[in-house]
């Protein structure tokens, strides 16, 4: 059972908090610290970027709070409620991913088999929409982001950006309350990755969705809202203009 | 949104292939079933069309079939005296291999007591039964003789005069019915030298018995027709078949004709599971072990085709877990897809099955009681050879979509 964050916080509006998140990976002479302490709080309707070199400890953090990979040590609040105490689930994991989160990929991460419109379905039937329903939420979305018309091609019939933006919209589905991505432009061009960008600042603005953002492209870092980098497990708040300004 | 359809449409090259692979595997294996089952019908046909109620046999013996009887031909008269016999009939059979032009003919050779039975009773595809008491045959449709056919057997020329579907002997031979006087004929030929060299020797031996030195006129007798000598009884049949007035009383007639000491008795019953137990029960246990080893060697290729196609689907399999499908999406996936191979091969099986079959030298019968049993056999190895291919969809993280 998930407990609430407490009454008086003034934190009713936090979309996802996490405190002091250790991972710790092996034992005695092999152990590796992955992440260290990490804390951080994202608002309704923010987007962030998490920047840091490869092996810093960002896919760490991200699958920590995607409910994916437990930390060692610390806190996730999700939605007001805690669902993590060190690696102690509190509630259902799969079952909270389904309704409260949204994950978009490097890669598309498409399921091959099934069509662009589909591959939107299947997550709205996941969360309980009739297969009409469904059909239609995900057209809504589709169209939404852009595309669609190609709704009936299946995911090696688009292109890489059409790919992530159907991403984008099956991760939609469930109406999250966040969304987390890593490195999503990578397989992108600049165009198409600054795109992927505003699409993500359009979502979380209009739609109130929190958007975490692992990102190597500092290129597009002027759409976000709030900017961390972590270094060797370390998690920091950096200054958004000086990044900014620099590209 | 049913996936596991999704997906065999996607691949659906792959699946048919599939399909059809696993499809030949289970068409072996209802293939073997079949011949299984054609052992079984073919060895009995003879004792269930003859429908006689008793067989009356050379005495010990499990003839006629089982092994070799012999009996005098005397002995069907005697049956019929015995109250509550309707007709005895004299029954003799053997299996002869001869060539008729450039191939072997085998066949197996079954004598009709005329004029009782003339083969009426023989399910004919063309012709008739036998119309005299000689020099004619009916032939089983797999012999391969056409109607008119004049056929040397012997000394003697038969004419086939009808053509029987179905009638094969337990050994799988196509039967040739002829009147028991001329399958006696074709049993007891013998070359011309054989019977002047019997009779010589006949001479010489009686020569050298008191009953030939006193009464040498005897000896006169040595070098006439066997069938002509008093003391040489006529030759032997296989056995009687006696039907009865009401064959309820079969049990009392047995014991009449039982009591005899010089033959033995069985009803129908009997006759057919001192077949199955003896001549055909080893064939029996080999094609049905043969066949458990199928089903066995069929379970363990499905389990690796399911398990690759899992493992293909890994990745897949793995987001949806990330985007939070539970257990029974992924179970319903991998099971739906199982049972969807399984019936797909299942009715190839039967379709090709179908097609093949007949062309088998021997009977291959699939009966509605065999089909039901391996469709649930292929219900349950779909089950259990998907069992791999779910422990991976169960153990694979959410992680591996990240990957």
């Amino acid at each position: 059972m998930s407990t609430p964050l407490p009454a008086d916080d003034p934190s009713a509006k936090i979309a996802i908090k996490a405190e002091s998140l250790t991972k710790i990976y092996g034992a005695g002479n092999t152990e590796v610290v992955a992440m260290r302490d990490a804390s951080m709080t994202v608002m309704a309707g923010e987007v962030v970027a998490l920047l840091g070199p490869s092996g810093s400890g960002k896919s760490t953090f991200l699958t920590a709070v995607g409910l994916i990979n437990p930390p060692t040590s610390g806190k996730i609040y999700i939605a007001n409620q805690l669902i993590m105490d060190g690696p102690k689930a509190l509630t259902n994991l799969r079952s909270f991913r389904r309704k409260h989160l949204g994950f978009v990929f490097q890669k598309s991460n498409l399921i091959p088999f099934l069509k662009a419109g589909e591959n939107v379905q299947i997550a709205c039937e996941l969360n309980g929409l009739s297969s009409r329903q469904a059909r239609i939420r995900a057209l809504e979305l589709l169209d939404y982001l852009g595309i669609k018309d190609r709704s009936q091609s299946y995911p090696s019939m688009l292109s890489g950006g059409q790919q992530q933006r159907v991403a984008v919209a099956r991760a939609l589905a469930n109406r999250p309350s966040v969304i987390l991505a890593d490195e999503p432009t990578a397989a992108l061009d600049s165009f198409r990755g600054r795109q992927v960008m505003e699409l993500f600042t359009k979502v979380a603005h209009e739609q109130g969705t929190s958007v975490i953002v692992v990102t190597h492209d500092h290129r597009s870092l002027d759409v976000f809202d709030t900017l961390y980098e972590m270094e060797d497990g370390k998690l920091t708040q950096k200054a958004k203009e000086p990044l900014a300004v620099a590209h | 949104m049913n996936l596991a359809i999704k997906d065999i449409s996607y691949n659906i090259g792959r699946f048919v292939l599939t399909a059809v692979g696993i499809g030949m595997l289970l068409m072996v294996v209802m293939g073997m079933g079949g011949i299984y089952r054609g052992v079984v019908e073919d060895a009995t046909l003879l004792i269930d069309r003859l429908d006689a109620d008793l067989w009356v046999v050379q005495r010990s013996t499990r003839g006629p079939f089982a092994e070799i009887s012999r009996v005098p031909a005397k002995l069907s008269d005697r049956a019929l005296a015995v109250p509550g016999v309707r007709v005895a009939r004299e029954f003799v059979y053997h299996t002869i291999q001869r060539q008729d032009g450039d191939r072997v003919l085998r066949m197996a050779v079954l004598g009709l007591s005329w004029p009782t039975d003339k083969g009426d009773w023989i399910p004919l595809v063309e012709g008739r039964p036998l119309g005299q008491s000689r020099f004619e045959l009916i032939a089983d449709q797999t012999l391969k003789l056409p109607l008119g056919k004049q056929i040397e057997i012997g000394n003697e020329v038969y004419q086939v005069v009808g053509i029987s579907g179905g009638m094969i002997s337990s050994a799988g031979d196509g039967i040739a019915f002829l009147s028991s006087a001329d399958a006696l004929a074709v049993q007891l030929d013998v070359p011309g030298e054989a019977v002047r060299l019997e009779r010589a020797a006949r001479e010489s031996r009686g020569r050298l018995f008191d009953v030939g030195i006193q009464q040498p006129a005897l000896l006169e007798n040595a070098t006439r027709q066997s069938g002509q000598l008093p003391a040489i009884a006529r030759p032997s049949i296989s056995a009687v078949l006696v039907t009865l007035e009401h064959p309820s009383d079969a049990k009392a007639v047995a014991e009449v004709i039982g009591g005899w000491t010089d033959v033995t008795v069985y009803t129908a019953d009997e006759q057919r599971n001192l077949l199955l137990k003896g001549s055909v029960e080893k064939v029996r246990s080999q094609i049905g072990l043969f066949r458990i080893l199928l089903t066995i060697i069929a379970t363990i290729i499905m389990a690796l085709i399911l398990y690759t196609l899992t493992l293909d689907k890994l990745h897949s399999i793995a987001l949806l877990k990330l985007i939070g499908a539970s257990n029974s999406v992924l179970l319903g996936l991998i099971l739906q897809q199982a049972l969807i191979l399984g019936a797909s091969g299942f009715a190839i099986a039967y379709v090709v099955g179908q097609q093949i079959f007949p062309k088998f030298p021997r009977r291959v019968i699939i009966t509605s009681e065999d089909l039901i049993q391996l469709a649930a056999i292929v219900f349950v190895i779909s089950i259990a050879s998907s069992g791999l291919g779910v422990w991976k969809a169960m153990v694979v993280s959410p992680n591996e979509a990240l990957a």
